[in-house]
Order: C-alpha cells, then structure tokens, then sequence
C-alpha cells in the first residue's frame, strides 16, 4: 500500500521544461482541439505572446514529480494498483509556448478508505521568473491488496 | 468572447460528439507520454481485470474541455478545471467509442465577470466524469 508517513513529503524540482509550440499543437491535435485553438494569429489577437497550451496539458509537468514518488522506495506507490480518483488544474496564467517552467510535487494528504488509499498530490509550477504559473492537483486511488 | 450579461444558469453553452479509436488512444498515449499498455494492449487490459481496453481518464478530461475552449475563443480565458473520473471509456480493437460532451452554465458572477460551467460527459448513456466544473473568465 502506501506509506502514510509521506503525507506533507516534498519531491526535489524538476529541471526545466521549454513549453514547445509544436508540442502545444501535438497535445492539442490529441485532445481533440481544434485548429482554431492552435492557431497563432489568433493567439496574438488575443493579447497572448505565443500558442496557449491546452488547459490539461500541466499534466505533462505533473507525470515529472509523479515519476519521483513511484521511484522512492518510502513512498511504497504500487503503481499497477492506482486508479486515477480525481484531477484538477488551477491556473493563475496561461502557459504559452515559450514559458521555461519546473514543477515541484508534494503529497497534500494519505487516507484510508474501506481498504484503499488515497493520495493527494499537489503539483506547482513555476515560470523563470519563479512565479507559480498553475497548481495540479490529483488524487490517487490505491487499491487494497484483496480489492 | 461571449457577454457575460447574455447569460442564463441553465444555458447549454457547447454539445459535442466525439469518436475514439484506438488510434486516437495511442496518439494521446505519445503526446502526453503516458505509455500504460492498459491504453493499447488488450491483453495488458485483460490481465488486470478490465473489461477492455480504456482511453485515457486525461483524453477524457482533455477533450471534454474543448468545446468550452471552442465557446470561448481563448484556452487563456479558463481559470480552473476539476474532474472525477467515474466510470472507464472502454475503446474496441475495429470501430470507435462515441463520448458526448454538453456544456451548461452553472453559476455567474456579474462582479468578477467569471462563470462556471458544469461539463456532462457521457458515453455509452452513462456519465464517465463527475463534478466536471470549469471556471472561465469572460
């Protein structure tokens, strides 16, 4: 199962991510966007520098930390149990292409539940300027071992 | 960019339909770096004890916001977005699943010009995510 005491756990940064227009237009195409959400002149007239990342694709930044946690033997995160709970993004800008971000993951709470864990994972990411940019928040279901 | 004054709680802002094959799975799988098997392989699926093959909940969740982003013009104007994911979307090996997205206002705030919105995401006749809210500013 999973380790409670890592509720409150900090992971080290990330390194840098380079948020790429084409990599906003792949993840774009792959959610089912449409070109018009992708297109650049209409990006600037709207008063953006460059491309708008799609709302969900902080979820790129988040897998980062969340690599972390699968790898750190304390944590005790049995990935072939988890169930994806809940997700959430909160954002205090846009990302736009050409945003030189990091991301830092830390476990918000560890409950049981009728045999299973859940886990919640708070992910920040910064800009260059380490300003917080957008929270992930996700929740983690971890099933027990006879569910 | 709609006007907020226009706006009735209730109103259903975007309804769209969407298809997934495994094709657009193993797409999603490459652009957002998610490599589960249980995405693409049915025997991985299987094994687990699944019923299939399942998309993505983040292909859900992703493509359930596009008719908002649609509506608005600009995936700049959203604020929050926050999903449950309820029940899996199982994709066949030949053919497609269907996902029907509809969009409605759910509360508005004149002050502060922003909205939420409340997304119904069914597929299959049953709501695959739940407490799908999204909070725009307008």
């Amino acid at each position: 199962m999973v380790n409670p005491n890592i509720q409150g756990k900090r992971y080290p940064r990330s390194a840098t991510y380079l948020v790429g227009r084409e990599k906003i237009r792949e993840f774009a195409r792959a959610t089912f966007a449409t070109e018009e959400s992708i297109d650049l002149v209409a990006a600037e007239a709207a008063g953006h520098r460059d491309l708008v990342a799609p709302p969900t694709f902080p979820i790129v930044l988040q897998e980062f930390g969340l690599k972390l946690v699968i790898a750190d033997p304390e944590a005790g995160l049995d990935f072939s149990r988890v169930v994806h709970g809940e997700q959430k993004f909160v954002f205090k800008r846009p990302i736009v292409a050409g945003d030189l971000l990091t991301s830092e993951l830390s476990v918000a709470s560890v409950k049981s539940l009728g045999g299973n864990h859940m886990v919640v994972f708070d992910t920040e990411i910064f800009d260059e300027s380490n300003s917080l940019v957008c929270t992930a928040i996700s929740t983690l279901v971890v099933r027990g071992e006879d569910a | 960019m709609p006007d907020i004054s226009e706006l009735v709680i209730g109103d259903v802002v975007a309804e769209k339909n969407f298809n997934l094959d495994r094709d657009s799975l193993v797409r999603y799988a490459g652009a957002s770096g998610d490599f589960n098997p249980i995405h693409y392989r049915d025997d991985v699926a299987v094994s687990v004890g699944l019923p299939g093959v399942l998309a993505h909940g983040m292909l859900t969740m992703g493509l359930s916001i596009d008719p908002v982003v649609s509506w608005l013009g600009d995936s700049g104007k959203i604020l929050e977005y926050g999903v449950r994911f309820t029940k899996p979307v199982v994709v066949p090996a030949k053919g497609r699943a269907v996902i029907t997205v509809v969009a409605r206002i759910a509360e508005l705030d004149q002050e502060t010009k922003k909205a939420r919105i409340d997304l119904q995401t069914s597929f299959d006749g049953n709501n695959v995510l739940g407490k799908s809210q999204v909070w725009v500013q307008l």
